[in-house]
């Protein structure tokens, strides 16, 4: 079997080739926020010189879920909620690839909660891509987990008695290296972040507002919006943990007011990933493991060599 | 079985060493050339708690416990506790004498430790010894140990004594020691091991004493493995280098194992926030073209359902494990049960299909680990290895040359990147993985990173490129593409030794069993035999797709058939039924769900129930009979 690496082809990567040809357009309403996603993510993974074959994306279940499917690379489309151990696993087995995660706010902060706090504190090495429309857009406009207190929908026609997540803060706290929130009203900003992100050593979580024209009509499109590290009046540093969690409870404040404030927020590069955590304590390969199966002078351990003696 | 044998069971707290004392008693057993097999009673309670376990040992194949034992080493609980007349939990302190003695044998031997259990306050002691002409030897295990070293040798003492009466040679167990303790612990605790062993030959007179090791030979050099173990070599040798997992009794065990393991050789382990994300790390590792498992027991398995649909869906090759342990719910964590049977086979939503192997014993534990990693990535889709509490932890001897076989890192139809460039692709570039046309339902697959072979992945229905589809005829022909692969692996495994026939082979009756039931039945088997009966057993270790061929064979071939199992139900013989369609009058089940295993006596003894009319049983056994189709 010939071998593969899926680290480094260097040449240069038409946006085009993220493009499918003939497949289906995409089943997203008119005017969704989830164009924005597609958009800003075929503009940045060609900048960040990583090629289809070498990229995964791996998504969950929702309108979001089915970015890969208008997206060229390699994909899996799981399930509600899983996207994350799927992403964690593949990235460990081949560290080469170019991991991007994505999914809706119901997948990643509901149903997907638990792994999105492990996924962050562990720190594992890609990118996670939260489209927050602040709905469920897929299952037909019930209230979500980032649905503001007092949203009425058919599940909850008396209001949401919740507060929402803090996806920001959330992330923060639970431990990812890089935090960040864009909308899809400006994607140039978009591609910038997305194309950090993927540079960045470490879990790099965005947040990324998608209006829901269908089911959300009273939402904001996220406009106008602000860029908090291109705007004077927000002086902090992202690199500094106390300043970008006092600026993400405002960012995260200013939201319910119809103030959309984007940005990088926080970044950590000093914290090793988990990858290299895990290589630190010997329990992690050097080279990718799945490229082993296609070494075919790899000479494989065998029980009877390794343990049997202790049974003797 | 032979009368010539010896089972000792050492009786104490959970905690006290209890299991590590007669793992190495056994292999000290073992390469004296007996075989040998031990089972484990514990309580779901991290330290104190009665615990014990018995080492069978004779010259010949041990394949189960006896009814009953012939030496108990009663050791103190040093964490017992409510010590009150009426505590909730019974007088623990003298538990590991007073909970021992009704399964002793006439003529057994007892020794107990004196420097901590009160022979007094067990009920009709005294009374209860004359009239079973038990031999009783209370020593003070604890003050020799205390006085020698530390409390903890009082194990060593207990061995030492048990070699002077059952006339060991303690060189055995001294040699053992010197292979697995550090030098600073060996010296002191060899010192007591002949202590203890000589202060029986000076202090007490033997003879009477009818209790004692027999002798045995072994053709060839045999290891010590309980089921866990033969599972993770298995996998081990398939080429399996990723798991995930989350703690559950007893699945647990593999999962040590592997993580212990699996470093060492630059593979990974992953211990993770819960089963649901447990059997996601298995697929997404196996997705990049990885050998890679994970599984639980009951609760945890029941959150895999809908990964373990994923990966049927998506053709992803895993492997879960499924440690059953009894019911429902948490149910009770540390006893054995095969009520997990219906729940394995049918877990997940939809049409969905996986292959279930269920392993008898450690041997057989590693074979089918082997297989089941070869089938799933062969054929791209789910395998389960579904064994039970009891099988995870029991240990017997096995030859060494069975490991002694070659790695399979072959992870199946993956094209190379030359095969992919002449596949057929979409104009956009995404490679058809999932065609419709191939007889034995495998569409080759590529993995993320290879060039020209991107396609995506979906829980949805999908076409062949792998976008998501509900075109009727593509739908259609997925479903019979996946549905194919069942047939092309019936075949594949017809004749692979998983189903096995035990006994004569005109035998009149047959009896059934799966999984960790089938080593008892065999020595129920042999008895019967052995008192003039004609039976037979049969052993069926693949539990889907069902061996319909060789079942019905065997049921055809007797007048009626016994279907053992552990569990309240009738859930394998409602399995046999369904799948063979008929036979309900000739089937007629013996269930047990207390907790315990059957004993080979409880099986005979349902056997003349259930297949020869007769009374009642007095075991907390139900014989359930034929009913109509
Ligand atoms: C286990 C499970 N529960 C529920 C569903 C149904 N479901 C599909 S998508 C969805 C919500 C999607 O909302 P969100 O994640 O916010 O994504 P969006 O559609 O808004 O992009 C739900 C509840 C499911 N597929 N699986
Ligand atoms: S329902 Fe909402 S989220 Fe889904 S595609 Fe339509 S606009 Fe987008």
């Amino acid at each position: 079997m010939s071998a593969f690496s899926a680290i480094g082809e260097q040449r240069e990567i038409e946006q085009e080739e993220y493009t499918p040809g003939i497949e289906p357009q995409p089943t997203w309403c008119p005017g969704c926020g989830d164009f924005g996603v597609l958009k800003a993510l075929k503009g940045a993974l060609p900048e960040a010189g990583r090629t289809p074959d070498e990229t995964l994306t791996v998504t969950g279940i929702g309108c979001s879920g089915k970015l890969n499917s208008y997206f060229n690379s390699y994909g899996f489309h799981t399930i509600h909620g899983r996207a994350l151990p799927v992403a964690r696993a593949a990235k460990l087995a081949n560290p080469g690839l170019e991991v991007i995660a994505a999914g809706g706010d119901g997948d990643g902060y509901g149903i997907g909660g638990n792994h999105f706090m492990h996924t962050a504190r562990e720190n594992h090495d890609f990118t996670y891509i939260v489209f927050n429309n602040e709905i469920f857009g897929l299952t037909k406009g019930q209230t979500s987990p980032t649905s503001p207190k007092g949203h009425k929908s058919k599940t909850q026609p008396h209001g949401s008695a919740k507060e929402p997540v803090r996806p920001l803060s959330l992330s923060l706290n639970a431990g990812a290296s890089f935090v960040a929130r864009t909308a899809a009203v400006n994607p140039n900003q978009a591609k910038e972040l997305i194309k950090e992100a993927i540079e960045h050593d470490g879990f790099a979580h965005i947040d990324f507002l998608t209006q829901c024209p269908t089911w959300n009509k009273d939402a904001k499109q996220y406009v106008p919006y602000i860029d908090v590290n291109e705007n004077d009046d927000y002086d902090f540093d992202p690199t500094n943990r106390d300043e970008a969690a006092a600026m993400m409870r405002e960012t995260e404040e200013a939201l319910h007011e119809g103030e959309v404030l984007t940005g990088k927020f926080y970044v950590d590069e000093d914290r090793p990933s988990y990858q290299q955590e895990k290589q630190q304590i010997g329990e992690m390969p050097e080279e990718p493991l799945a490229e082993r199966y296609f070494d075919d002078s790899y000479e494989w351990e065998r029980s009877a060599d390794m343990f049997i003696d202790d049974h003797k | 079985m032979t009368d010539d044998e010896l089972i000792w069971r050492i009786a104490g707290g959970s905690g006290d060493g209890i299991a590590s004392t007669s793992q190495n008693f056994a292999k000290a057993l073992m390469r004296s050339g007996l075989d040998v097999f031990t089972h484990r009673h514990y309580p779901s309670r991290i330290r104190g708690g009665h615990t014990y376990t018995e080492v069978r040992a004779a010259p010949e194949d041990v394949t189960s416990r006896g009814d009953g034992y012939d030496f108990l080493l009663a050791l103190g609980d040093s964490f017992a506790r409510n010590p009150q007349e009426n505590a909730y939990y019974g007088k623990e302190e003298i538990k590991p004498l007073s909970e021992n003695l009704d399964d002793l044998r006439e003529g057994g031997v007892i020794v107990y430790d004196s420097g901590l259990l009160d022979a007094d306050e067990v009920p009709n002691f005294e009374q209860r010894a004359e009239e079973n002409d038990w031999h009783v030897f209370p020593i003070d295990l604890r003050g020799m140990a205390r006085e020698m070293g530390r409390e903890v040798m009082r194990n060593t003492a207990g061995v030492g004594v048990t070699c002077a009466i059952a006339d060991i040679p303690v060189e055995a167990i001294e040699e053992l020691m010197a292979d697995a303790m550090p030098e600073k612990i060996l010296e002191p605790n060899v010192e007591i091991l002949n202590a203890a062993y000589e202060k029986v030959h000076e202090e007490y007179d033997l003879t009477g004493i009818e209790v004692s090791c027999p002798e045995g030979e072994h053709e060839e050099e045999q290891v010590l493995v309980n089921g866990s173990d033969g599972i993770a070599y298995g996998a081990f040798d398939e080429g399996c280098r990723f798991i995930a997992g989350y703690p559950m009794t007893p699945w647990t065990e593999v999962f040590t194992i592997m993580s212990k393991n699996l470093p060492e050789v630059g593979g990974i382990s992953e211990q993770v926030e819960d089963e649901i994300a447990a059997a996601a790390l298995a697929i997404g590792a196996a997705h990049t073209g990885v050998k890679a498992m994970s599984g639980s027991s009951g609760g945890g398995f029941a959150l895999m359902s809908e990964p373990l649909g994923l990966a049927e869906i998506s053709e992803t090759p895993i492997v879960l494990l499924e440690a059953a342990r009894a019911g429902p719910s948490t149910g009770m964590p540390t006893k054995p049960e095969q009520a997990d049977l219906e729940h394995v086979l049918y877990t997940s939503q939809g049409d969905s299909n996986r292959v279930v192997f269920a392993p008898a014993d450690p041997a057989e534990a590693y074979d089918h680990a082997r297989r089941a990693f070869q089938i799933a990535y062969e054929y791209q889709i789910p395998s389960i290895i579904l064994y039970d509490q009891k099988l995870s932890g029991e240990y017997r001897n096995v030859p060494a040359s069975h490991f002694d076989r070659e790695p399979n890192p072959d992870i199946g139809k993956v094209l190379t990147e030359e095969e992919i460039a002449e596949a057929p692709h979409e104009p956009g570039g995404k490679f058809h993985r999932f065609r419709h046309e191939p007889e034995d339902g495998v569409s080759p697959r590529s993995v993320p990173g290879q060039k020209g072979g991107r396609f995506l992945a979906s829980g949805n229905e999908h076409n062949e490129a792998g976008h998501i589809s509900e075109d009727p005829d593509n739908r259609v022909a997925q479903v019979d593409r996946r549905t194919r692969k069942l047939e092309a692996i019936r075949e594949d495994l017809n004749g692979d030794g998983l189903n096995v026939t035990y006994g004569p082979e005109d035998a009149d009756y047959g009896v059934l069993a799966f999984g960790s039931m089938v080593g008892t039945v065999e020595e129920a088997v042999d008895r019967l035999n052995d008192d003039g009966e004609s039976v037979k057993a049969l052993s069926v270790g693949e539990l889907a797709p069902y061996p319909e061929t060789e079942v019905r064979e065997f049921i055809e071939s007797v007048d009626r058939v016994m279907v053992v199992e552990m569990n309240s139900t009738a859930q394998f013989r409602g399995l046999t039924q369904k799948q063979l369609g008929e036979y309900g009058p000739k089937l007629s089940s013996l269930l047990k769900y207390n907790g315990n295993p059957f004993e080979p006596a409880e099986v005979v003894e349902g056997f003349h129930n259930t297949l020869a009319g007769e009374e009642a049983t007095e075991h907390q056994t139900t014989f359930v009979p034929a009913g109509g189709d």
